[in-house]
């Protein structure tokens, strides 16, 4: 039927329901609070404590030392790899999104479900693995690697092999964010727009794309999110040649394996940023679309 | 052939469906493809000998252990987060909600460090633990901590839809006819909540499976010991023993996907069992 992409995605937004008085089974009072102050427990220990500790941590040492942490060759490096790394990795990614999102949701043809189940790959395969089969095309012992060599060319522990690891891992996120909304709009307009003259792009300009804009801006941010976060894939192709191939992640496993702490989480912080940022355009996207 | 869902008119469907699939097969399955031509370059004995080696039979024993734990605490913490976020209002509920993402959104290098610095001997956590002969950090239990941070949002948001949707008739008529809350939930709606219950948790358990930066910090990493199995692939890949590596990759491979099978088998089945209850 016609919703084949739920629950699998790692980031699917929770049903934006109208948030009605809570209504059913509630239970006596003792049982009530006790569950909602197990969950409170739970959610703090395991969410908002690290939360708060990643900052706590990246601040020990005062403000000057982490704005020092930041603005080191070596972590303006890492910050200037992972936005190149996003830079890239996005907007195909999007394009792809958008391609393949109009192509299942408006036409019926052979091989869909098995392009349905082959988009979502990358999503059940390891980063490590991810990592791995870059390194088995492009290593030195790999398909193209005595090629590549007579050629000067280094893709594996350079930074073309982060850029592919991180477009293989980012791969699904627009289309399947898209795809749903793209589904339930339907295409009535499109139509319309097109018996009254209007030339294909110009129908995908003004009528798609406006219509499906928040599932686009939370497919990109989702995947740019991964997109700079991604850690395992990056780790097995970047060879960590400090201020080179290393992304920011990459940069605070190094300085938390030199032991600088404050450094380190100086680094998580912003990922940690970059994390509630995401969140936060999640919770408005989900405010955007819902039916008033 | 092309059947657009109604009209003919919709144009663009020879481009897009030669983009998606040059782009599917440049960017997923001509990589991934090169993961089997590999395994096909060793004999069966080479291959079977190097995913049975003590070291690997150790990692999948962790690694499975491990996840499966995780994935039955996450069973079990998401219900109930599942269950206060739909059912009660409280303040700071919608802060949660959106919280609950958090691993989905973090990076999860960030994940290890801070989990690590938070159960290590000296840590917030750990200190406390240790004073009770716990100890978290560089062990097998820190690998499953690591792994129900990161699982946590599946069960929830698996379960929050199914549990939303419900009807609350089903639950007055029980109540009407002298059941007691809990023979309420345990009757009538735990049945109801089992398929996504069991989703959420296959999903943990998948993820679980193949995750490594928030485990590789929070493990200690010794061989035999808290090594999980995709740190000896990346291991294997820094002896150069690319054949090694491939080899572990694919038994893994193997077991993630058949759990996403599992994941999808269960989705008809449970559709179906739904469409035929509403149906009758």
């Amino acid at each position: 039927m016609g919703r084949p992409f739920r629950s699998v995605s790692a980031l699917t937004p929770s049903t934006p329901v109208l948030r009605q008085r809570a209504h059913g089974l509630q239970g006596p009072a003792f049982v009530r609070w006790g569950l909602i102050g197990a969950t409170l427990l739970l959610l703090g220990v395991f969410l908002v404590v690290p939360l708060v500790a990643v900052f706590t941590f990246a601040f020990q040492k005062g403000w000057a030392a982490y704005g020092a942490s930041l603005v080191r060759p070596a972590s303006l490096a890492a910050m200037r790899l992972t936005l190149l790394a996003a830079v890239i990795a996005v907007p195909l990614n999007l394009v792809f999104g958008l391609a393949a999102a109009w192509l299942i949701a408006r036409y019926r043809f052979r091989g869909r479900s098995l392009l349905l189940t082959l988009i979502d790959l990358p999503f059940s395969v390891s980063p490590v693995i991810a990592g791995l089969i870059f390194v088995l095309l492009f290593g030195r012992q790999g398909w193209f690697g005595a090629w590549l060599l007579d050629h000067d060319v280094r893709v594996i522990f350079a930074v073309p092999g982060i850029v592919l690891a991180t477009v293989f891992v980012t791969f699904p996120y627009v289309v399947r964010e898209v795809l749903p909304v793209m589904e339930a709009q339907g295409s009535d307009e499109e139509e319309a727009a097109l018996t009254l003259g209007a030339s294909g792009w110009r129908t995908f300009w003004s009528v798609t794309l406006p219509k499906v804009k928040w599932g686009v801006l939370y497919g990109v941010i989702l995947c740019n999110a991964r997109a700079m976060g991604e850690f395992g894939a990056v780790s097995v192709v970047s060879g960590h040649v400090r201020g080179v191939t290393t992304t920011l992640p990459l940069h605070a496993e190094i300085l938390y394996n030199e032991y600088d702490l404050a450094g380190a989480f100086a680094v998580a912080s912003l990922l940690t940023l970059l994390a509630l940022v995401t969140l936060v355009v999640k919770k408005f996207v989900e405010w955007r679309s819902q039916p008033s | 052939m092309a059947r657009p869902l109604r009209h003919r008119v919709l144009p663009g469907f020879r481009l897009t469906l030669g983009y998606t699939w040059f782009y599917l097969g440049l960017v997923v399955l001509i990589p991934l493809s090169s993961l089997f031509l590999k395994t096909f370059s060793l004999s069966w004995e080479a291959f079977w000998s190097t995913v049975t080696t003590a070291r690997a039979l150790a990692a999948y024993r962790l690694s499975f252990g491990a996840s499966l734990a995780a994935a039955l605490a996450n069973v079990v913490f998401g219900l109930l987060v599942a269950w206060v976020l739909v059912r009660y209002r409280f303040p700071g509920r919608d802060v949660l909600e959106s919280l609950v993402d958090l691993p989905f959104a973090l990076p999860t290098a960030v994940a290890g460090l801070t989990l690590t610095t938070l159960f290590s001997a000296k840590g917030w956590y750990g200190q406390h633990l240790e004073a009770l002969g716990i100890q978290v950090a560089y062990t097998s239990v820190g690998v499953a901590v690591a792994l129900t941070f990161i699982g946590l949002p599946f069960v929830v948001r698996a379960v929050q839809p199914v549990l939303e949707e419900l009807d609350a008739d089903v639950e007055e008529a029980a109540a009407t006819l002298g059941a007691s809350p809990w023979q309420t939930f345990r009757r009538v709606l735990f049945p109801a909540l089992v398929p996504a219950l069991l989703s959420g948790f296959t999903l943990a358990f998948a993820r679980a499976l193949g995750e490594y930066g928030s485990v590789v910090f929070i493990s200690g990493n010794m061989p035999l010991r808290t090594e999980i199995v995709p740190l000896l692939i990346i291991t294997r890949l820094e002896q150069y023993d690319y054949e090694g590596a491939t080899a572990i990759a694919i038994v893994m491979l193997a077991a993630s996907f058949s759990l996403l099978l599992a994941v999808n088998l269960l989705h008809r089945w449970s559709h179906r069992r739904w469409d035929a209850r509403s149906g009758a």
